[in-house]
């Protein structure tokens, strides 16, 4: 296990170095307009701050390579979550993800692991300039590196994979001029609070959840939105659905920031769990 | 605390795409018809615009050579036509099509979207509003697909 935190951690840090090595002789991917992929959501893949986007992460199009990494710190009122992680975008086709989130359970003074790798396929269209809604297929394998917790809450497993479809659209001066963006996916999950309390339990075994996003563009640096992620209650501890509005910011096309205020509603039995999201990526 | 922020954004967004488009549709249409082009000031701002985007791809190393056998004239004039029709000035867009001018120059969509840049940096420069930006990308975006990859 230990083992494992350390190759993962050797391969964040080996992106970095790629990502900085590569910077001064391969040209940076910027064939998008500024804010249009979004942001990286908490499970590591290219899309809101909780939802997964049609969208892939980076600026790369049809001959590009984009590569980003993150870090995001979500604080409730008795938990934190810190992750980070990165994408590789390769020709706006495929999006390879991974990420490691550390939950901090503060009643229990404990720290909860899980590692994600993703997946993501772009099926059809273009998010601004086709008619139809950009398509995609993801899909995130979750393996918990600390399932002691989720087997004492009724939890069957440690690992799961959620598949997910996601469609995007960004409708230009839609809202008085203003740009206005929405995602809508469905995933098939197994994961009770995301994978952090392990998967299955004795209420399910797997379901079809929808998630919501939609946002406006106030300029080119500046989005505001709302998020709405649909979750399954597999323990029967009251796991509630989550939602968040945000502000993200782009200077650039190599950097953004997110600002949200989050209800993760009940985690564990323990309710009203509200607080802050405040996420870093730099991209190219 | 959330729920109120939430439905405020939701009402804002309803009120604000609604209330522009449905009362009064006729009225409204003959207004809205040629609102754009007056918004961005009309003969005069198009001709600046136009302008400022030769500069800006003159500037640019990536797109340049696009234009290497074209007449900077025969550009602007066709775009001065063509974004005063789009914008519903008063002509008649008659240059030729985008499929015609295109074909054979195999513009791929990362130069595509770096000419969009360009436009909207051009459009920065003559000060057209972000929203009337919007409106002019929205009028020609759907030419996308006449432009890349012939």
């Amino acid at each position: 296990m230990k083992n494992m935190n350390h190759l993962f951690s050797l391969f964040l840090f080996s992106i970095l170095t790629v990502q900085l090595l590569l910077f001064p002789i391969v040209s940076f991917a910027n064939g998008k307009l500024l804010a249009t992929p979004g942001v990286s959501q908490v499970e590591g893949s290219g899309g809101g701050g909780l939802v997964p986007w049609a969208q892939l992460a980076g600026y790369a199009t049809e001959d590009e390579i984009a590569l980003s990494a993150f870090c995001t710190l979500a604080k409730v009122k008795d938990f934190q979550l810190n992750t980070c992680g990165g994408q590789a975008n390769f020709y706006d086709r495929v999006e390879i993800s991974v990420a490691e989130q550390n939950f901090d359970v503060d009643p229990l003074k404990l720290i909860l692991t899980q590692k994600i790798i993703g997946v993501k396929v772009r099926l059809y269209n273009d998010l601004v300039y086709s008619t139809w809604p950009q398509v995609s297929l993801g899909l995130q394998h979750k393996s918990l590196d600390t399932p002691n917790i989720g087997y004492a809450l009724g939890a069957k497993k440690d690992s799961g994979t959620d598949i997910y479809l996601a469609a995007s659209k960004l409708h230009l001066g839609l809202v008085a001029g203003y740009n206005f963006l929405w995602n809508a996916s469905l995933r098939y999950t197994k994961a009770n609070e995301m994978g952090l309390l392990g998967f299955s339990g004795p209420n399910g075994n797997g379901s079809i959840e929808s998630e919501l996003s939609m946002a406006i563009l106030l300029n080119k640096h500046l989005a505001i939105g709302t998020e709405y992620r649909y979750k399954p209650d597999n323990l029967g501890l009251n796991e509630k659905n989550w939602q968040d509005v945000f502000i993200a910011w782009f200077p650039n096309k190599h950097v953004n920031f997110t600002l949200a205020y989050l209800d993760l509603g009940t985690i564990a039995a323990i309710p009203n769990q509200t607080g802050w999201y405040l996420s870093l990526s730099g991209s190219y | 605390m959330y729920k109120s922020i939430a439905y405020f954004f939701i009402i804002l967004t309803l009120q604000l795409s609604l209330g522009c488009s449905s009362n009064n549709q006729e009225l409204g249409k003959i207004k809205a018809n040629n609102q754009l082009y007056h918004a961005i000031g009309a003969q005069e701002g198009i001709n600046s615009l136009v302008d400022a985007l030769i500069k800006r791809i003159a500037q640019d190393k990536e797109i340049l050579p696009y234009f290497a056998k074209s007449s900077v004239t025969h550009f602007k004039e066709g775009f001065t036509n063509h974004l005063c029709a789009v914008t519903n000035g008063p002509c008649e867009y008659n240059g030729d099509t985008m499929y015609d001018i295109h074909t054979g120059m195999h513009i791929n969509e990362k130069d595509f979207n770096r000419v969009v840049e360009l436009l909207i940096q051009a459009m920065e420069d003559v000060n057209i509003s972000y929203q009337s930006q919007n409106k002019i990308l929205l009028k020609l975006a759907p030419l996308r697909e006449q432009i890349i990859k012939i």
